[in-house]
């Protein structure tokens, strides 16, 4: 049944492309990764496409999330978590960079599972992060607000309460409000770690449609439980169990001619 | 068909366990609310003694503009509340900053070495040190090298009373700020002491403040570090390097002599200190709710 709604959808899709070779913005090769003694990430290795939205999939505890964290070394953080091998930003290994981290992070802009506003107003938690690299006039700052609001679809909800705190949004603007964080520093990735796992379908519709139109000026790479979403609005999608890359492909490859029986197993609904 | 539903369902009132389990509450209830009275028949008894016999001496305007007197003579508290005012004030602006910053550190720096570890654990201790110790280690330290009382001892030793209840309440608010929110502001490239004072202090601001004012409401009334620091004075005095006057102090004094008029001006700074502590509780109290439920 499942994997007929998903033709369905796949078919209403305009752009179904071939799996021709891209340019790729992230080159990760043999990475393993570590939380103190479990070995979460087992020689992964794959290519992020430049400006396409990049899905992974997988059951609980796969190791999409980690792979995800990796890219902007969120999990330097934390001492007991380790990662060995390759991810080349620009040719740059980042793991063993020697660049500041914040530099590295500033790059690539990253929008966590539950909304995450600061204790601020609407404005300066756009603000916050604009001001940590640039230097900008009142005029130019409110012109950067309005924009990265517009990008993130949610500017004619809060226009009129810029100065209210991103607390009196309901859960899904409170999403938008972070992506338009994410997205007003400019960076080059925009990572998404289940970004609508918390919101309900109205909003959720929102922010995939939001997501699908950020790829043209970034490169986008998203985890998500959800088969539908990654199929809806993703260009590429990687299937992961266990802490392995089991597949990585065309979005519509991996959904109407998988070539492993694991793949299919898991996107059919007889597993996962 | 199986043969649970052959059996009728347990569900009724009747049922033993349901009943046993009603009898086991309402004991319990009895026995909580017991333990209630017991202590609120106590703290009413204390509030009510120390307000009746302290009323008076709180509406006669001289105890707020009158020097303490000789025995015998009329007076007031003047210069033991102005110096329990300085001296209050002095310990908590030396003793929050350090308290803030050391608890930060215990929460946002060093959560995963052993220092912070070993650090909260000697903070525990010093927060549950009977005060005297205190006022004795600012006397061995302090007083005895400069050979003389002053209220700059008495501030040093209230202020080694406010960093333990600072530390404390800091490290545990900032703890209960999630931590999606550091990663939130650490993923866009914020360096660590940014993201601490203008994300994480933020978020945990109230609960911050709310220590401090407990932490003063805890010094207003300590009598053993002033015993050994301050000391005490019968005039007027604005030198923080002489003895001063100050409310539990003068309370002591006056409260162990035999004369009537010094038991009711000791009455009387008794009950000033219960009901400025209390206005303090009351203030920390609302400050943490309205952050609850903004």
């Amino acid at each position: 049944m499942i994997d007929v709604q998903l033709s369905a959808v796949l078919k209403s899709r305009e752009d179904t492309e071939d799996p021709a070779p891209f340019k790729p913005k992230l080159r990760v090769r043999a990475l393993d990764f570590y939380y103190g003694n479990f070995q979460a990430l087992k020689s992964v290795s794959l290519d992020i496409p430049e400006h396409k939205v990049t899905a992974f999939i997988g059951p609980s505890g796969c190791g999409k999330s980690t792979l995800l964290r990796t890219f902007n070394r969120m999990y330097s953080l934390y001492p007991d978590q380790r990662a060995e091998g390759e991810v080349l930003l620009d040719g740059e290994n980042l793991i063993t960079s020697e660049e500041d981290v914040s530099l590295l992070r500033a790059r690539i802009g990253m929008v966590f599972q539950k909304p995450t506003p600061f204790p601020m107003s609407i404005y300066d938690n756009i603000a916050f992060g604009v001001r940590l690299f640039e230097r900008l006039g009142r005029g130019r700052m409110d012109e950067r607000v309005e924009w990265a609001l517009k990008r993130a679809a949610l500017w004619n909800e809060v226009r009129d309460k810029l100065g209210q705190s991103g607390y009196s949004l309901s859960g899904g603007q409170q999403q938008r409000l972070c992506i338009a964080r994410a997205i007003a520093i400019r960076p080059e990735i925009l990572l998404l770690d289940e970004p609508c796992s918390a919101l309900d379908p109205i909003s959720t519709a929102h922010i995939e449609e939001l997501i699908y139109e950020l790829a043209d000026e970034y490169t986008v790479v998203m985890v998500t439980h959800n088969m539908q979403q990654a199929a809806r609005v993703s260009d590429w999608t990687a299937y992961m169990y266990l802490g392995e890359l089991v597949e990585f492909d065309v979005t519509d490859n991996i959904f109407l001619k998988p070539k492993k029986k694991e793949t299919e197993d898991y996107i059919t609904g007889r597993f996962g | 068909m199986s043969a649970a539903e052959q059996v009728p369902s347990a569900i009724h009132s009747g049922n033993r366990l349901y009943r046993e389990r009603k009898r086991t509450n309402f004991i319990l209830l009895v026995i909580s609310g017991v333990a209630i009275g017991f202590g609120l028949f106590w703290l009413v008894w204390i509030l009510g003694t120390l307000l009746y016999e302290g009323g008076h001496a709180l509406a006669r305007a001289t105890l707020y503009y009158q020097m303490t007197p000789p025995p015998g003579a009329d007076g007031g508290l003047a210069n033991a509340i102005a110096g329990s005012l300085v001296m209050v004030a002095a310990g908590t602006l030396i003793g929050t900053p350090v308290g803030i910053l050391a608890g930060t550190y215990l929460a946002e720096y060093g959560r995963h070495g052993w220092l912070a570890g070993a650090t909260r654990f000697l903070n525990d201790v010093l927060l549950s040190a009977p005060s005297i110790v205190i006022g004795l280690f600012v006397y061995s330290v302090y007083v005895a090298k400069v050979k003389h009382f002053s209220a700059w001892a008495g501030a040093l030793a209230l202020a080694m009373i406010v960093v333990p209840v600072v530390v404390r309440t800091t490290d545990d608010m900032l703890k209960l700020v999630p931590n999606t929110l550091r990663e939130a502001a650490m993923a866009l490239g914020c360096p660590v002491w940014k993201m601490i004072t203008s994300i994480t202090y933020k978020a945990a601001r109230v609960g911050i403040l709310t220590g401090v004012l407990l932490a003063v409401a805890r010094i207003s009334g300590e009598t053993a570090p002033l015993l050994f620091t301050a000391l005490n004075n019968q005039f007027w005095s604005t030198n923080m390097n002489a003895p001063m006057a100050n409310l539990p102090m003068v309370i002591f004094q006056f409260a162990m002599s035999p004369y009537e008029d010094w038991h009711r001006l000791a009455w009387g700074g008794a009950a000033l200190i219960t009901l400025a502590v209390l206005v303090l509780n009351i203030l920390a109290r609302s400050l943490f709710a309205r952050s609850q439920y903004s």
